[in-house]
């Protein structure tokens, strides 16, 4: 989960932010990390662009971006699918 | 028509790696430092604690440095938040994040740099910053126009819609940077020169607070 924090500090231009701030389970958006709207469309090309990830039904976002630990999860469970 | 009666209370110029206050050099950076660290060295000295600032564009930066320095000294806090304007202007609109945005679009488009791709945006991120709900325009001329904004801003201040005005130009294009603002009042403070074209231009040239 370390890289993935890595990559979300980067897509997200988040200078201030360290890996080891983001906790794993922390809230990603409104009182956790604090991201808004432009920073949830950041993150779908984060997936698309490193993971290959396209999401196909919006209203998945929520669940998937709640954390970097819910993130890891689609992550792994998309690339177990692949094979 | 204009009656004129309206003062220069503030004013921020930055170009040339260097930042100037009310006419007096407050901070410089090193000669030949590149827009992107120099914007991120002015933030550190001037303020921090604003991690927004890190995702906006180039032109967004700037203007906001600018105004951070502005603000710091004016007393803005007299007006009302509906009260205060923002009227600024350039010569490349947005176009140096139009082209960045456009490379991106060669592989995944960039939303974060598709919302900075008009050059009102840094009137808005000024605006969330210090919590101004007043009126707003940006223009943009072939160069700085000190009669156009002066002559808008006044119209403003005239017809009781705004109070104060944050005035200026903001221009970012290819690594080539320049910010003049200023702040005009109607109400009068003694020893503030008049908002009149003549002192703009001084502002702009560097040669009044």
């Amino acid at each position: 989960m370390a890289d993935l924090k890595s990559q979300i500090i980067a897509q997200l231009n988040l200078q201030e932010v360290k890996p080891e701030d983001i906790g794993n389970d922390q809230p990603l958006f409104k009182e956790g990390l604090g991201l808004d709207s432009i920073d949830a469309l950041e993150l779908i090309v984060l997936l698309q662009q490193h993971y290959n990830i396209r999401i196909a039904n919006p209203e998945q976002g929520p669940e998937i971006f709640h954390s970097v630990r819910s993130m890891a999860e689609y992550i792994t469970a998309h690339q177990k699918q692949q094979g | 028509m204009s009656n004129g009666t309206a003062y220069i209370t503030g004013s921020c110029v930055i170009r040339q790696h260097q930042v100037y206050n009310n006419g007096v050099l407050r901070w410089q950076d090193t000669p030949g430092t590149a827009l992107p660290e120099f914007l991120r060295n002015g933030y550190d000295h001037f303020s921090g604690q604003y991690p927004k600032f890190h995702k906006m564009d180039h032109l967004s930066r700037l203007g906001w440095l600018a105004a951070e320095v502005l603000l710091q000294a004016a007393e803005v806090e007299d007006h009302l938040p509906g009260q205060v304007a923002i009227v600024l202007s350039n010569r490349s609109t947005s176009l140096d994040t139009d082209a960045r945005y456009y490379n991106t679009v060669k592989d995944i488009p960039s939303p974060a740099l598709f919302v900075y791709t008009l050059p009102n945006i840094v009137i808005g991120e000024i605006c969330i910053r210090h919590g101004f709900k007043g009126e707003h325009a940006f223009f943009t001329t072939e160069g700085f126009d000190a009669e156009l904004v002066r002559s808008y801003a006044q119209l403003l201040l005239d017809t009781n819609a705004a109070t104060a005005c944050i005035c200026g130009w903001v221009e970012v294009m290819d690594g080539a940077y320049e910010a003049a603002l200023y702040f005009a009042e109607r109400r009068e403070v003694s020893g503030a020169p008049l908002f009149t074209v003549e002192n703009v231009k001084k502002i702009y040239a560097g040669n009044m607070r």
